[in-house]
């Protein structure tokens, strides 16, 4: 992976240079966010609501014995929105859709489609990978949006339910506004933007360096996944040590 | 001062010349290319002739510039391909072996591709000019379909169809006729004979296709492991004495077939 990461920065750095032509390429940017946000939303949301769930069955009766109910919705708030909706839709974007635009990218690349664009002076660059990204780039931070309000819902519903817990929705929601801020929010919307531009580099690379017949494809496809999960996590630690700096 | 008739601008050249010269390539230290020389004068079907692996669908990379040479040189109209905007300046196209059609695109759009990629025509021009090329190549009730859904032989005319929605100076076809049966076959060399006599465009076919060679080529160049081995008319290949072209031009199932028939 990490011999390929120049070859990433690279493509990363002509697709911008490319911005300028993402208006013409807007249809397909149009689809591609069709796409993933029809390949996705459903799945954001059920997985945030049973993230939130969780995360407060885990920690609400804990903190219940020692008197601390009313903290939870603080705890499951902040969790959420800084860390796990980011890192979990990220997690599912690189599965859902990293993988297909390595598969898509990388049978373009063996079936000789891209040369074919080639031939035809038309750039694979501009094509292929900047509506791409550009598609990835906006909906990743929407999907996280969806995903820390579901997550939010979802840690809510255990806290009224769970008879160790026992809040009610007023009490949860009054603590997580006490402690969650706009600023925790956007802090997990600026890190799912730098994943999504993490994915979608590293999944177009892995198509483009595709080589050999479905053996090949399934290869990438799987480098794709493994490699944009392992990036976000490792860059997760570092955006989140550089955010902390920031807010001292 | 300047001439009147210079005034006047010229009308589009129709077909380019294309000179490889010395070209070398090898992967990973296997030479596959060992020292290319040829010509192709305008408005020529030049083909190039060889067994399967002898190089000559990489040799096609090279003229159409997806692979650079480790060595050699080749030239559009005297111009090196390597000094800048060459490339853009001339109007070549390559018809993929396999079509190479974009899967996520139907027939039509994968025609006018070109054009509307580059923004040169408005949408309906381009549906015009795109069903006009497919017509051309007798396939009218096809605009629709997904490639996926398309014969071999039909996407080959398809690919053809794209290929002369550019309008080409150069045409390089790779294996044309590769699975194709025979009737399908020969519709694709009278396309290629048709595409000339009309258009005037230099024509560069690389294949494996006896007959087609025969049956297309003002001139052939035969090519085994990288290497041409000879050039020249159809009647000069036919008639040349070198064993490997021999071999390669009378390969039969029952090679003794023949003389027991006699």
């Amino acid at each position: 992976m990490f011999e390929n990461i120049g070859e990433m920065i690279v493509l990363l750095w002509r697709t911008l240079r490319a911005l300028p032509q993402v208006f013409r390429q807007r249809q397909k940017v149009f689809d591609q966010l069709f796409e993933i946000g029809n390949a996705s939303l459903l799945m954001a949301c059920v997985l945030a609501l049973f993230i939130g769930g969780v995360i407060a069955l885990q920690t609400g009766p804990v903190l219940a014995e020692r008197g601390l109910s009313s903290a939870i919705g603080g705890l499951v708030g902040l969790s959420i929105c800084k860390e796990l909706a980011p890192v979990m839709m990220a997690v599912l974007i690189a599965g859902r859709i990293g993988s297909a635009m390595a598969a898509e990218i990388g049978s373009m690349q063996v079936y000789q489609e891209i040369d074919a664009l080639r031939t035809m002076n038309i750039n694979p660059i501009y094509y292929l990978v900047l509506p791409r990204i550009v598609a990835i780039t906006i909906s990743l931070p929407i999907l996280v949006l969806f995903a820390i309000l579901v997550g939010w819902f979802g840690g809510g519903l255990v806290a009224v339910l769970n008879e160790k817990i026992a809040i009610t929705f007023q009490s949860f929601f009054t603590n997580l506004r006490l402690v969650v801020e706009l600023g925790d929010v956007l802090n997990g919307l600026f890190k799912s933007t730098v994943f999504a531009v993490v994915i979608g580099t590293v999944c177009c690379h892995q198509g483009l360096v595709t080589i050999g017949g479905p053996r090949g494809i399934g290869r990438s496809v799987t480098k794709a996944v493994v490699n944009s999960i392992v990036l976000v996590l490792i860059l997760d630690y570092f955006l989140t040590r550089f955010l902390l700096y920031l807010e001292k | 001062m300047s001439e009147p008739s210079s005034a006047v601008p010229a009308p589009p050249q129709q077909s380019v010349s294309v000179r490889v010269q010395g070209l070398r390539k090898s992967y990973g230290g296997t030479p596959v290319l060992k020292g290319i020389d040829f010509e192709v004068q305008r408005g020529e079907i030049f083909v190039i002739m060889g067994p399967s692996g002898s190089g000559k669908s990489v040799l096609l990379k090279h003229i159409i510039g997806l692979e650079a040479p480790d060595e050699g040189d080749i030239f559009i109209e005297g111009e090196s391909v390597r000094a800048e905007g060459v490339m853009s300046k001339y109007r070549m196209a390559l018809v993929f072996q396999s079509g190479a059609l974009l899967n996520s695109l139907n027939v039509i759009e994968n025609v006018g591709l070109y054009l509307s990629e580059h923004r040169l025509k408005k949408p309906d021009e381009i549906t015009r000019i795109a069903t006009e090329k497919l017509e051309f190549l007798g396939l009218k009730n096809v605009a629709d379909r997904n490639p996926g859904e398309l014969s071999g032989g039909m996407k080959k005319r398809v690919a053809i169809a794209r290929a002369l929605v550019i309008e080409p100076q150069l045409i390089l076809y790779d294996e044309p006729t590769s699975e194709l049966d025979p009737l399908s076959a020969v519709v694709i060399g009278e396309e290629i004979l048709n595409l000339q006599k009309r258009t005037h465009v230099t024509s560069l076919v690389v294949t494996h296709d006896r007959d087609l060679a025969f049956g297309i080529a003002d001139r052939i160049a035969v090519m085994h492991e990288g290497e041409i081995l000879a050039l020249g008319t159809v009647e000069e290949i036919r008639r040349h004495k070198h064993p490997v072209i021999h071999r390669f031009l009378n390969a039969d199932f029952r090679p003794n077939h023949q003389q027991q028939h006699s």
